[in-house]
């Protein structure tokens, strides 16, 4: 293990580290922190200049607030409007994509996997224009569903690249023997593939769920207004209406925040696993 | 036998047809909402069209317009600036991997919470870095204040302004390299860290001889997200500063965005010239990842 | 509203104005709703500028209302000596500085020199131009302006204003309710005409106006066009503006009745010309271009040569 494991060394430098270690995250949080507890403060507080220190009282509701006098709610709704089907989309596409290109030999192969890797590292603004153009004509534009189909294109680049290299690591050894048996495809990939590839499945959606549900750029260009914009492009509207009221803007923040936050701290094996694919194998 | 003809074309060709069928969803979708649009946008660079009417052909004159355009190079200087800077966010990632990767109680929720702020939408990031540099009463401003006599505001002063965003962005950067090199660190095989220790080789050289050259592959990662990301930067400059103060923070992805659909703009032709700038000094680099991923496919194979 | 008519979004409305006589009771508008002849829309709303300032402490310091640059700059002096911000903003959005250069440059070079120049007549580095920059240097240099104006919104100058730690505030009359909210009162929070710079010309005014459009390709431009109607009748106006807090554009409507709406109305009806604000005079590009530049001139003035030069590569491209 690297570093030397804390436990071979002198019971100074243990006492140090477990020190150390609760200061670095405070200071490594200090941001979160001085957000969250904004976000509790009363607005007197922030009018008599107790910018720093705690809260002369819990005050809720400020959260309260966010939620009775702003569309905010309508916003985190949208977001899930769009996340959701995103997500069910993107992997579904690229459970056959990946599939495809993971078990078929093929001339254009090799071309089309690193068409749809290549394509995952285009900046969005070179697709944006057309994207919003074709979104409009064919009468999308400012829909949830519209927004929903743009993500679902774009992220069946990089989940294809994960699902690709994830059926590749499965014994082929299993389809080849369904293929002897006169299996067809369609059955091998329905009964056999497919149930291997839950941890996949399972590590995409949660990776998916969190990059759609902060996707702030596609909201601003395809959506406008409470009615359809996720909870992103809300905040920076609310933002210009808040100005100075930052007990709500600290409100509206973490609300924002947190669906992807409960699903990391739920699904975290998966999500970190799904992050960090290829990070190991040489 | 009836209709056995047609099942005997498909049992013959399954194994040719299966993938084309298998992709056809995934690719028509691909190409419709990224390969198409990325050529219309090259198309689209040549003409002047405001997105109502009519498109107007102006050959190279954008881009000429565009090598003549003040604002142009002030995006481009920051994204240099933006790209250096932002890689830092690698071995600040694997010095606090290294700082976290031990075996004490609780490490694992100080992993969790270390690696947050990459959970969290660049939105919500930019606003919190805001309310931190934010004059009269922000933390670093009344810092600066105490230490200086005077504050400085961040975000209002057309000299640190860019940094005053990047440090918004290195922060859940760093986060996420930091999880790659745990993950890395994690399977760094023991044989050789104790081959190491019998060579005598400790602390730096151990990290630089025989660790890192097994880190590898999270180094790779953590380059090509932390290079991507670093051009990608529009939500942080659009939340934090609107491309201000007079245009001084703006990076060419918001420029595009600031000149083709933004309240004062609709120049469709123009924004998309800048894209293409970008477009290009993106492939500079994505040719780079997949040279090196074909090499690392061949030897697979 | 031009480059939509010009691009032919708009619905031409003239039957509207014709069948409801709004060429006699809209008639301060009807130049402006005018295209090749025609109407393109309606208006129902509009507010004036100008400067807003905290009697308070005015009175603390001596200082009486200022009718001339000078004497606006003298006042300046005292409060600047006293540690008070002479005059606040927030150019963040940049548009506050817009307002910043439109009156003084109509108050410089008066009225028609301002239509040409944002209608992309005259060069940018025109004399007359860098002459009204030289006046609202003497504002600017001395740091008689909120230091980090541009690192905030406008609504983050309000509070400076009623505090008492900025004496003056150049807005449109919808900062009058949020610093009522805040606690200013008729009695500590007052309005003043921009003052007089280059002695005899003529005193023109910002006043933006607000208006309705029907887009082409509407489902129902019939009904649309009984809406547009019913907006301009005396009545409705009346009512939108009671709400509003601003001023009706129906000469027969009757203002809300509020200190600075009269005071507003008063300063209007006797304006020389009305202007509607710089991001609506000049173009798009012109305007976006323009007010980036007079952020940048408040915040360093030294660099007004650049800018200007800057500002007129884009006149060159933005009117062609």
């Amino acid at each position: 293990m690297f570093p030397t494991p804390i436990e071979r060394t002198t019971p100074g430098t243990q006492l140090l580290y477990k020190a150390a270690l609760p200061i670095a995250l405070v200071l490594w949080l200090l941001p979160l922190l001085g957000v969250a507890m904004t976000s509790l403060k009363p607005s007197s507080d922030l009018v008599s200049g107790n910018y720093f220190g705690l809260p002369s009282q819990i005050a809720f509701s400020n959260y309260l607030d966010v939620f009775q006098n702003s569309p905010i709610a309508s916003y985190i709704l949208n977001s899930f409007k769009v996340t959701i089907p995103t997500v069910i989309g993107a992997v579904a596409l690229s459970c056959l994509t990946g599939f495809a290109l993971a078990v078929y030999r093929f001339r254009a192969n090799l071309l089309l996997f690193f068409m749809f890797v290549a394509g995952n590292f285009v900046p969005f603004q070179i697709l944006m224009v057309p994207v919003r153009d074709l979104t409009v004509q064919t009468g999308l534009y400012n829909t949830t569903a519209g927004l929903a189909l743009f993500h679902i294109a774009f992220q069946t680049g990089f989940c294809t690249l994960f699902m690709r290299n994830f059926i590749r690591a499965l014994p082929y050894e299993l389809i080849e023997s369904a293929r002897v048996e006169g299996v067809s495809e369609f059955r091998i990939f329905w009964y056999i593939v497919l149930p291997l590839m839950r941890p996949a499945i399972a590590a995409l959606s949660v990776l998916i769920f969190t990059f759609i549900w902060n996707d702030y750029f596609w909201a601003t260009v395809l959506t406008q207004g409470a009615d359809t914009q996720p909870v992103t492009a809300g905040l920076y509207s609310l933002n210009g209406q808040w100005v100075a009221q930052w007990q709500l803007v600290s409100a509206g923040s973490i609300v924002a925040a947190l669906p992807p936050v409960i699903m990391f701290f739920l699904m975290q094996r998966h999500f970190i696993a799904g992050l960090t694919l290829g990070a190991t194998k040489g | 036998m009836p209709g056995g003809n047609r099942t005997g074309v498909w049992r013959r060709n399954q194994r040719r047809l299966a993938p084309w069928l298998f992709l056809a969803p995934g690719l028509a979708m691909f190409l419709i909402y990224v390969i198409y649009p990325i050529l219309d946008s090259l198309w689209l660079s040549f003409f002047e069209w405001d997105g109502l009417g009519e498109k107007l052909w102006l050959g190279w004159e954008n881009y000429v317009e565009l090598f003549d355009d003040e604002a142009f190079y002030t995006s481009l200087k920051n994204n240099v600036i933006w790209l250096l800077l932002y890689l830092l966010a690698v071995p600040a990632g694997l010095f606090i991997a290294i700082f976290l990767n031990q075996t004490v109680t609780g490490i694992r929720i100080y992993k969790s919470l270390f690696f947050f702020p990459f959970v969290i939408s660049q939105v919500v990031v930019g606003l919190m870095f805001s309310w931190f540099y934010a004059p009269n009463f922000g933390l670093l401003y009344t810092l600066i204040e105490a230490v200086t006599g005077t504050g400085v505001a961040i975000l209002a002063n057309e000299r640190f302004v860019t940094y005053g965003i990047i440090a918004a962005g290195l922060w859940p950067q760093i986060a996420y390299c930091m999880i790659l090199y745990l993950t890395g660190l994690n399977n760094v095989s023991p044989d050789q860290i104790e081959a190491g220790r019998l060579d005598g080789a400790r602390g730096w050289r151990m990290l630089w001889h025989v660790i890192l050259p097994q880190l590898r592959p999270a180094t790779f990662i953590a380059v090509v997200v932390t290079v991507t990301g670093a051009l990608r930067s529009f939500d942080l400059v659009s939340i934090m500063t609107d491309g201000g103060p007079f245009g001084s923070s703006r990076v060419l992805s918001f420029y595009m965005y600031e000149q083709a659909l933004s309240e004062y703009g609709y120049r469709m032709g123009y924004g998309a010239a800048i894209a293409v700038i970008l477009f290009a000094i993106m492939m500079l680099f994505i040719t780079g990842f997949i040279w090196k991923m074909v090499k690392d496919e061949r030897a697979g194979v | 509203m031009a480059p939509f008519v010009r691009s032919g979004q708009f619905v031409d409305v003239s039957d509207v104005w014709e069948a409801n006589g709004l060429k006699t009771s809209l008639k301060s508008a009807l130049a402006s709703m005018t295209i090749d002849g025609k109407q393109w829309g309606v208006p129902y709303t509009y507010y004036q500028r100008g400067m807003y300032y905290n009697k308070t402490v005015f009175a603390e310091h001596g200082v009486s209302v200022p009718k001339t640059w000078d004497e606006f700059l003298a006042a300046c002096a005292t409060f600047k000596a006293a540690g008070i911000d002479c005059t606040t903003t927030g150019t963040k959005a940049l548009w506050p500085g817009g307002g910043w250069f439109d009156y003084m440059n109509l108050r410089t070079n008066g009225y028609e020199f301002h239509m040409e120049l944002t209608g992309g007549d005259v060069e940018w580095t025109d004399d007359r131009v860098r002459k009204t920059f030289e006046n609202w240097a003497q504002l600017v240099e001395p740091g008689y302006v909120t230091r980090n104006h541009a690192a905030i919104d406008w609504q983050d100058a309000l509070p400076l204003l009623v505090q008492g730690k900025a004496a003056t505030y150049l807005m449109g009359n919808f900062a009058v309710a949020p610093l009522k909210d805040a606690g200013m009162t008729d009695d500590t929070l007052g309005f003043f005409q921009f003052p007089e710079i280059t002695p005899g010309i003529p005193m023109a005014e910002d006043a933006p106006t607000d208006t309705i459009h029907i887009p082409v390709g509407a489902k129902n431009p019939e009904d649309a066009k009984k809406f547009l109607a019913f907006l301009a009748t005396a009545q409705v106006q009346t009512d939108i503006n009671e709400i509003l807090g601003q001023l009706p554009v129906n000469n027969a409507s009757t203002s809300p009745d509020d200190p600075f709406l009269d005071a507003g109305f008063e300063m209007l009806s006797n304006a020389y010309a009305l202007a509607q604000f710089f991001d609506r005079d000049a173009p798009a590009a012109m305007a976006k271009a323009g007010m980036e530049g007079f952020q940048e001139f408040m915040v360093k003035p030294d660099n007004i040569d650049r800018i200007l030069k800057r500002l007129e590569k884009v006149r060159k491209r933005a009117y062609k």
